[in-house]
């Protein structure tokens, strides 16, 4: 008998970035009790950035993180409440105060050679009593084994999860795999692996396939995709796909397609889509998120969102540097009138 | 003149002796560190300056003492030897997060801090943006500001990867009493890209609807010159950005400004801004103090 994987789902959080971070309660509260009822396991609900990430920077939100924390632990039955952390954004204190709210499942996140910023928070979540799990984003930017050893470092801080972030939806199929298999002969007899994708170039399903099938455990997904980029992982198709493989998620198919159809896509303005600026950002390894941000620079600016995201990724900057959008946006808009 | 001490010959307290023997206005008293085999204090005797590894002992044992110390060890080191320094009536200046004394930022308030026996430099993200939250908060009211701060990884010591909350709750404290703003809020980035990035800031203001962009922009630049005499590869990246209320920045209107702090390499490389505008602000504090006058 195939191991039961776990999903966890991020439209709460993930799917923060396309709305915006302008989830309202009443949108929080239908949202989780369609995903308890399909029996998702674990909900995430923070703003896109974590929490802490209300601010010019990544985008104020619209209701304060904590309440709709909050909400969420009221709305769920069984369903664990997640929050992410970004070390250097969010503080050990957002972190007791979403305890405090009813959170269960701390989740922090470390650009992927920076792991060892992210102990003080584990530590602290351990002690506060919440399961924990490490991201490492923008995981296509090293190596398998160089990944591994960083997760090492978040599991010796105490993490019990660790997972392979696609946060550029850049991983091409075998890259994934790869880096799977990686760590889970790194921390695999101590901790879980799980996997985060993104559909820039359209294999957030797939490497999560190929994630389980080399030992993941825990896999992300977003009701309608909602997410970064051109979103994650569509949740309903996860579920309805490893049911077809055989693989137990313990969620409903038609719970999940139900939750996505009846209560996600009514309320959103426009479907995570892989259009040029996604595509360009899996395609140049860019963080996902950037997308929102550099479309309104582009805006602001007059100057081609596609281009300002290739610059971006030649400069290798990483998730949290979303005031390098304006910076690169004012750099085009000057080689445009030296030309000129 | 005044003479001057440099606790923890790391390399924040090497880098720190390269700007200090160049100064007309401090005298270097002595390098004082607690390893015998450490390269700063075999550097520091290269350079003709006296050493010791025998600690703060050694130092508060010396006949001469000296009117300064510009400690360079760590939070823990620095609260127990703060009060040996103000029994002896040395000035302290702390590069550590201990914060005992008031957080200083040169061009802001160092000329109402001259009494103080013990001042705290903040921290690298805090001394390169403060100047600009109080040059905006000196025109028009700022009931926010926030600050991105991005740093090469390789600039990141154990100690800041340790406690990284410490930088971002210690920053946005400064926002506020220094800087001026009702409500601060920092973020730190470390990148690893190789080769490594440049010390990169970016200061956001929320400021009234309708505000004198013009004089905003005014004081900016005045402050930015301001800065650059005692760390000069502080620069703007481009002219202050002004942008009208949004919705969605709850109903504020925003100034944005763009930074970035190269480094003098005199024994870190260019790249690491944020550990040489630490000693820069540093040394500035302990020549400011030398010309108003010893306590």
């Amino acid at each position: 008998m195939t191991d039961k994987i776990r999903i966890t789902d991020s439209t709460l959080r993930d799917g923060s970035h396309a709305m915006a971070h302008r989830f309202t309660e009443e949108q929080v509260r239908g949202v989780v009790h369609a995903l308890d009822s399909a029996g998702v396991e674990v909900i995430e609900v923070t703003h896109g950035d974590g929490l802490g990430g209300s601010s010019f920077n990544y985008g104020f939100s619209l209701e304060d993180d904590i309440k709709l924390v909050s909400a969420a632990v009221d709305e769920a039955t069984r369903a664990k409440i997640a929050v992410l952390l970004l070390p250097g954004l969010g503080t050990v204190e957002d972190l007791k105060r979403a305890r405090a709210a009813g959170a269960s499942v701390a989740r922090i996140a470390t650009h992927c050679t920076e792991a060892d910023v992210s102990l003080q928070h584990f530590a602290a979540a351990r002690d506060l009593g919440m399961e924990t799990v490490g991201f490492l984003m923008l995981s296509h930017r090293i190596g398998p084994d160089e990944l591994a050893r960083q997760a090492r470092i978040m599991v010796d801080g105490g993490a019990q999860c660790v997972y392979v972030v696609d946060s550029a939806g850049a991983l091409v199929l075998g890259d994934a795999q790869e880096r799977i298999a990686a760590l889970v002969k790194e921390i695999g007899h101590e901790a879980e692996v799980g996997f985060h994708g993104h559909q820039n170039l359209s294999l957030g399903v797939a490497n999560s396939v190929l994630a389980q099938q080399n030992g993941a455990r825990q896999i992300d997904g977003a009701l309608c995709a909602l997410g970064a980029g051109a979103g994650n992982s569509p949740t309903e198709v996860l579920v309805a796909t490893f049911e077809r493989l055989g693989v137990p998620t313990g969620v409903d198919v038609q719970g999940a397609l139900a939750a996505a159809d009846d209560v996600v896509k009514p309320f959103l303005d426009r479907l995570p889509f892989a259009d040029r600026g996604a595509i360009t950002q899996g395609y140049a390894g860019v963080y996902s998120s950037f997308l929102l941000h550099a479309e309104r620079a582009a805006e602001r600016y007059g100057v081609p969102a596609h281009e300002i995201l290739q610059r971006v990724g030649e400069a290798g900057y990483v998730g949290g540097q979303e005031d390098m959008i304006i910076d690169v946006a004012l750099q085009l808009v000057r080689e445009r009138e030296r030309a000129e | 003149m005044l003479s001057a001490a440099i606790v923890g010959p790391g390399n924040i307290g090497t880098d720190l002796l390269v700007k200090l023997l160049r100064s007309d206005e401090i005298k270097v008293h002595s390098m004082v560190g607690v390893d015998p085999e450490s390269d700063g204090l075999a550097r520091a005797r290269a350079l003709g300056v006296p050493a010791s590894a025998g600690g703060v002992d050694w130092l508060l044992a010396q006949d001469d003492l000296p009117d300064l110390v510009f400690e360079a060890t760590s939070a823990k080191a620095h609260l127990a030897n703060a009060p040996r320094y103000e029994a002896a009536g040395i000035t302290a200046v702390d590069l550590t997060p201990a914060a005992t004394g008031p957080f200083v930022c040169p061009p802001v308030n160092l000329g109402s801090l001259a009494e103080a026996p013990n001042l705290n430099m903040i921290t690298c993200g805090g001394q390169a943006t403060i100047p600009i939250v109080h040059a905006v908060s000196s025109v028009v009211p700022v009931p926010y500001a926030e600050i991105v701060a991005s740093i090469a990884s390789r600039s990141a010591g154990p100690g800041t990867r340790a406690n990284i909350d410490e930088f971002t709750q210690t920053t946005a404290r400064a926002i506020e009493r220094v800087g001026g703003a009702d409500r601060g809020k920092a973020i730190i980035i470390l990148n690893p890209v190789d080769p490594p990035m440049i010390m990169r800031d970016t200061v956001f203001c929320a400021i009234p609807d309708g505000a004198d962009t013009g004089a905003i922009a005014e004081s900016v630049h005045r402050m930015v010159a301001e800065v650059a005499e005692y760390v000069p590869g502080y620069a703007l990246r481009a002219e202050p950005q002004f942008d009208a209320p949004r919705d969605i920045w709850r109903g504020m209107a925003r100034v944005a400004v763009f930074l970035e702090v190269r480094g003098n390499g005199d024994y870190l490389p260019e790249w690491a801004g944020n550990l040489d505008i630490m000693t820069a602000a540093a040394a500035r504090v302990g020549e400011q103090l030398a010309r108003g006058g010893a306590r």
